[in-house]
């Protein structure tokens, strides 16, 4: 029977261990965890953080949700555009363009045609301004926040917590995630900082503010 | 039958890592050479000094810093320890969720499987993530070879490939470009781009994303490395700033993941440290643009086939060794080469290893061995550092950088006998000759911390003193910080007189170069 790279590797690890050997460490948990912050803090940290990032803002309350999500879109000239088959359709109630429903026989190169793209969000952190996907009914596959020019993000007040553990300790680590801290952005040419090359260039984040 | 009682025999030890982990010259003559190149200098002293500032900032904000840090550290203290288990556990976890998992004992074995996989698609082109685990295994030079084109997909990485180029910089690796270079590299090198492209960044930017956005539509298979493998869900992570990352994430069939076996992390709380320190330390941001995180394969959303492949090269070898080992908590970062010296004066190309700066210079040694090539240039790696300790004050992870190099420069004089000393010369010259640069890059390390021990008396000092104290014993500094002593009037007469004898011995060598 020959060896395995797995056995030679895990043998290798073994032997050096041993030869090797560190005290045992237990990690000193220190930091900040399990903080709380009142709602007009968490929003202003938010907001300062996104703007912070170029992102555009627009805090509301719940029931002005579809006429702030129309008035974005018309600003930008957005007339086609794409959502999450799960996302709440009383958003899209004002809005009088056309809306493409994502399912995952729509190719994915096919969401360039796109002009933006609609959708909610898992958990927000307002110490770093980080929004968080974990591909849920209403924010869909990972493809359709990623290719549009134009992502509008619904965040809800009630979902946004004020540090990184409380934001970790919130998602569900088997869901495809991503965290979005404002819109791609690059500084690679001289550290001359860049909005976009791959992702989106557009980032609007609309905060409902007693959702 | 008979009771063993002699000593069990020393495990045997691991061979060192393939690849980029080695130069073709030594660290001074290659420092020499860079230190010629004034655009390479003042963009470089540019970016680091902004992005040290950034940092500085960032990390003041937080008053929890230094407890992140020593959670940090103790996880992934806390993880070597426990290696193998952790290794399986994430196999396990990955395998239950769709992925399969690959072990390469090198880099060879790496690019091998990589190869045979992406054959295995039909495809001839592949997208590529930054990362630095194929750039240390060599990827994209082995698929070149055997006919597979590899599209970097960063930037900055593309712009280091189209002009055949190597990065200088982990983070940003054409940092030793101006704006004018970038431009006629695009002209010369994408095809149907538009021959009136200025050099405005913006424009720039926007034409490598008319280029890549094809790519990233039509091809179906796509390679990364990790920032982060969670054994416990078995939940791998790429940190970025573009969006490409995500893009070769989610489009393709196919996604290939090398992970070196170092990255791995207990628990999926541990990402609560780790995106607190990483992106702050490296960027000097609250938090990167994107952060992609995903387990195994699912149903309808991204690539439908996922392949891990860990990595040892020379990563076993490294962890047995007792100081060394610590070098693999790195987390790649890249605070320590902003913050450093002579990486600041001479670029990451002078270190000749895909880790430049100050973890590179110890790094790169544990991994691919000081003396495995004839007159190893990976032995004079140890020695490019002023030993001013503002990495180990830098570093997210509390890596004791300088200690270490003192270490290495013990082994290395102990392994062939070079006296360190002519060599600590060489290495820091470049440096010493610009004393004022040299003390504004300190940062209060205690030299008698690194070199006093507890007799209170130099016996071994690092360069460029170690002239000095291998004929006599030099009194410590007690309680002094090397900056607060090189300030004092007997620390400024013993530099003043090793940069002298430094800059005269360059001298002498260069001639016998030529
Ligand atoms: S050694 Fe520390 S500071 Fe340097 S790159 Fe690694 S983690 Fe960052």
């Amino acid at each position: 029977m020959t060896t395995t790279a797995r056995d030679t590797v895990l043998g290798r690890v073994r032997d050096a261990l041993a030869l090797a050997p560190v005290p045992t460490a237990t990690v000193p948990r220190g930091y900040r965890t399990g903080r709380t912050l009142p709602d007009d803090e968490r929003l202003a940290l938010l907001t300062h953080r996104l703007v912070d990032y170029k992102a555009k803002v627009y805090p509301c309350t719940g029931d002005r949700t579809a006429e702030v999500i129309a008035e974005i879109m018309r600003e930008r000239g957005a007339r086609r555009i794409g959502v999450p088959d799960g996302l709440d359709e009383q958003w899209l109630g004002a809005y009088d363009g056309e809306v493409q429903r994502d399912s995952a026989d729509i190719p994915a190169p096919s969401l360039d045609a796109l002009d933006g793209v609609v959708t909610a969000s898992a958990v927000s952190c307002a110490e770093t301004g980080t929004i968080f996907l974990d591909g849920s009914p209403d924010q869909g596959r990972r493809a359709l926040s990623l290719v549009p020019d134009l992502h509008v993000c619904v965040v809800d007040l009630s979902s946004v917590v004020a540090g990184v553990p409380e934001a970790v300790a919130r998602l569900v680590p088997e869901r495809p995630t991503t965290l979005i801290s404002g819109p791609s952005a690059t500084s690679d040419i001289e550290l001359e900082r860049v909005e976009g090359v791959h992702g989106p260039r557009n980032l609007v984040v609309v905060i409902r503010t007693d959702a | 039958m008979s009771t063993f009682l002699g000593m069990p025999a020393a495990p045997p030890r691991s061979p060192y890592g393939t690849g980029n982990l080695r130069g073709d010259r030594k660290f001074p003559k290659a420092a020499h050479d860079e230190l010629r190149n004034e655009q390479l200098r003042r963009n470089l002293g540019r970016a680091t000094r902004t992005i040290r500032t950034k940092r500085l900032g960032v990390t003041g904000e937080l008053p929890d810093w230094e407890q992140l840090r020593d959670a940090g550290s103790a996880i992934k203290t806390d993880t070597m320890n426990r290696l193998p288990e952790l290794l399986e556990q994430l196999e396990q976890k990955v395998t239950e969720h769709g992925g399969t998992v690959h072990w390469a004992r090198d880099g060879a074995e790496a690019n091998e499987i990589v190869a045979r996989l992406i054959r295995a698609t039909g495809s001839s082109d592949v997208i590529k993530v930054k990362s630095m685990a194929t750039q240390e295994i060599g990827l994209n030079e082995h698929l070149e070879s055997i006919g597979i084109t590899p599209y970097e997909t960063d930037l900055a990485e593309l712009i280091v490939q189209l002009a055949d180029d190597k990065p200088s910089h982990i983070l940003v690796p054409a940092i030793h470009r101006n704006r004018d270079e970038i431009r006629q590299i695009f002209l010369d090198e994408i095809p149907g781009v538009d021959p009136d492209l200025d050099n405005v960044p913006a424009h720039l930017a926007a034409a490598a994303r008319v280029h890549l956005r094809e790519k990233f539509m039509t091809t179906k298979v796509a390679v990364s490395g990790a920032n982060f493998g969670i054994a416990e869900t078995g939940t791998l992570s790429v940190v970025e700033s573009e969006g490409n990352g995500r893009m070769c994430l989610t489009l393709p069939d196919t996604l290939i993941t090398v992970m070196g076996i170092e990255k791995v992390l207990p628990r999926y709380q541990d990402l609560e440290v780790f995106l607190q320190l990483l992106p702050r330390s490296s960027t000097g941001e609250r938090m990167n643009p994107y952060t992609s995180m995903w387990t195994g394969v699912t149903p309808g959303d991204g690539p439908q086939d996922f392949h891990l492949v860990l990595l040892d090269n020379g990563r076993t070898a490294a962890l047995a060794d007792t100081i060394g080992r610590e070098a693999l908590n790195c987390i790649r970062c890249s605070a320590c080469l902003n913050v450093c010296p002579v990486y600041e004066r001479t670029g990451g190309h002078a270190y000749g290893s895909t880790y430049p700066g100050p973890i590179g210079a110890v790094l790169t040694p544990q991994l691919a061995g000081m003396d495995a090539a004839k007159d190893d240039p990976n032995s004079s790696l140890p020695y490019a550092s002023s030993l001013c300790g503002a990495c180990f004050d830098a570093c997210p992870v509390k890596i004791d950088i300088p200690s270490m190099l003192v270490e290495l420069r013990h082994q290395h004089t102990e392994q062939s006998g070079t006296t360190a000393e002519k060599l600590a010369m060489k290495a820091a010259a470049g440096v010493m000759k610009r004393p004022k640069l040299f003390t504004a890059a300190q940062k209060g390390a205690a030299l008698g911390r690194i070199a006093g021990g507890p007799s209170g008396t130099i016996s071994h000092l690092p360069a460029p003193l170690s002239g000095w104290s291998d004929s006599r014993d030099t009194a410590a500094p007690p309680k002094q910080t090397f900056r607060a002593w090189l300030a004092s009037a007997e620390g400024a007469a013993t530099m003043s007189a090793a940069a002298e004898e430094g800059a005269r011995r360059t001298a002498d060598d260069h001639k016998e170069d030529r």
